[in-house]
């Protein structure tokens, strides 16, 4: 993301979380450190490099600029196709199988009925969000992503309780 | 204010049960989604409370009076003149075009045919259909048939639409820009809408989201201990 964000041209620590947290309005905020850290590891692999010092009454910022190595990664990274969805993990999917495990389909189908109504608010939220005259298209692509995926979540959750109740029910008669 | 009301609403066809006692409030202004598994009696439900189907037991209101004891020709005047009502299959008129079958509720009320077709066009247009206004129903796809009955449910400005599953046929973004349109129109003049849908997706443009179950309203979150009509699911 960051070597994303330095292709438009050279950008001191500061300006890059700035511009992440704009460009992902909806994500977790990025942290100097991390930002800093990061940067580091770049310019080590030769990914980035230095490209001039400021200094406006305060402390000096170095600003870091692409380099040819870095274009070619930046290059590779926006080729390769990710692989789709390699292990089936998810702490929602742990929880009803910890919950059928440790305890019964009561305790499975309590867990399930509560997420879904937590589910069902963001998603609410995010449609709000998106609906809103003001959105823009970062804010409608981001709300687009995290509905889609809320939407299979709820998908899943409603048919994981009508074969939990299913379970039950074979198991109880 | 409740605006709309259904009190204890029973209906069966034949022998099959669709609503086993359904009460539901509905406040002007406020978009209520129905949601629920296929067959659960959403459809039916929508029916009853636009006064297109009486209930066999129970009362359905509108504004505090009962128009489940009205006559049919009363009914369909209201619904000619409050309501907006898009259903779940088929109701564009084959003979007409596109924009004759928009413009006809307002020709039904008395309105002259250069205004009722210039306001047709202009819901055509916020829908996304206006270049098909000289189409027939038969010449059109699925999802711009729904987006014209769609035009056609709102060219009166109704007090309260009901929708039966209106993007059922529509990708993902053309229901999202009906949708829209739905829920502005909704927030500007305070209409009330009433959403059947089986899509969370769907269910989230709404202010809250009533779930339907073998006939009978869940408030339990889902309703998997609701006794069953005759040991059936
Ligand atoms: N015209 C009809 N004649 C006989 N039975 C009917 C009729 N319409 C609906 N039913 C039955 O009534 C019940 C409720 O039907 P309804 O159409 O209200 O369901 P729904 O929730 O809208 O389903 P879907 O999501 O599939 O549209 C079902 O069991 C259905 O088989
Ligand atoms: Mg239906």
């Amino acid at each position: 993301m960051l070597l994303g964000l330095l292709a438009a041209g050279s950008r001191h620590g500061y300006e890059l979380k700035r511009a992440h947290d704009e460009r992902l309005p909806r994500a977790r905020p990025l942290a100097f450190g991390q930002v800093y850290s990061t940067l580091g590891r770049l310019q080590r692999d030769g990914l980035v490099a230095p490209s001039g010092q400021e200094r406006e009454g305060g402390p000096e910022r170095t600003a870091y600029a692409l380099t040819a190595d870095g274009r070619a990664a930046l290059e590779r990274w926006l080729a390769e196709v990710e692989p789709p969805m390699p292990y089936v993990a998810s702490t929602l999917f742990a929880k009803v199988v910890v919950a059928l495990l440790v305890a019964d389909a009561d305790r499975a189908r309590d867990y399930l009925v509560a997420q879904r109504q937590a589910h069902t608010e963001r998603l609410r939220e995010l449609t709000a969000v998106k609906t809103a005259p003001s959105a823009s298209l970062d804010d409608i692509v981001a709300a687009d992503f995290a509905i889609a995926h809320l939407d299979a979540d709820l998908r899943w959750l409603r048919t994981t309780l009508d074969r939990v109740a299913d379970w039950h029910r074979e198991v109880h008669s | 204010m409740t605006q709309l009301q259904a009190r204890g609403v029973v209906k069966a066809y034949g022998r099959t049960p669709a609503l086993r006692g359904v009460t539901l409030d509905v406040t002007e202004g406020e978009i209520v989604a129905v949601t629920g598994p296929s067959g659960c009696g959403k459809s039916t439900l929508l029916h009853c409370l636009a006064g297109i189907l009486r209930p066999d037991a129970g009362e359905v209101s509108w504004n505090g009076h009962r128009i489940d004891t009205w006559s049919e020709a009363a009914r369909s005047r209201l619904r000619r003149t409050e309501f907006g009502v898009l259903l779940q299959f088929g109701q564009l008129v084959a003979e007409l075009t596109a924009a004759e079958n928009v413009a006809l509720p307002l020709l039904l009320a008395g309105t002259g045919r250069r205004a009722a077709r210039t306001a047709a066009l202009s819901w055509m247009d916020r829908l996304g259909v206006a270049e098909l206004a000289d189409t027939r129903p038969g010449e059109m796809s699925g999802g711009q048939q729904q987006r014209c009955a769609m035009a056609r449910a709102l060219v009166t400005e109704p007090r309260v639409l009901f929708a039966d599953e209106p993007t059922g046929a529509l990708d993902t973004l053309t229901g999202e820009q009906v949708l829209t349109q739905l829920v502005r129109l909704a927030r500007e003049q305070r209409t009330t809408v009433v959403l059947v849908t089986h899509e969370p997706q769907i269910a989230a443009y709404a202010d809250r989201e009533v779930i339907l179950r073998d006939g009978m309203v869940d408030h339990t979150g889902l309703g998997l201990d609701t006794p069953l009509p005759g040991g059936r699911r």
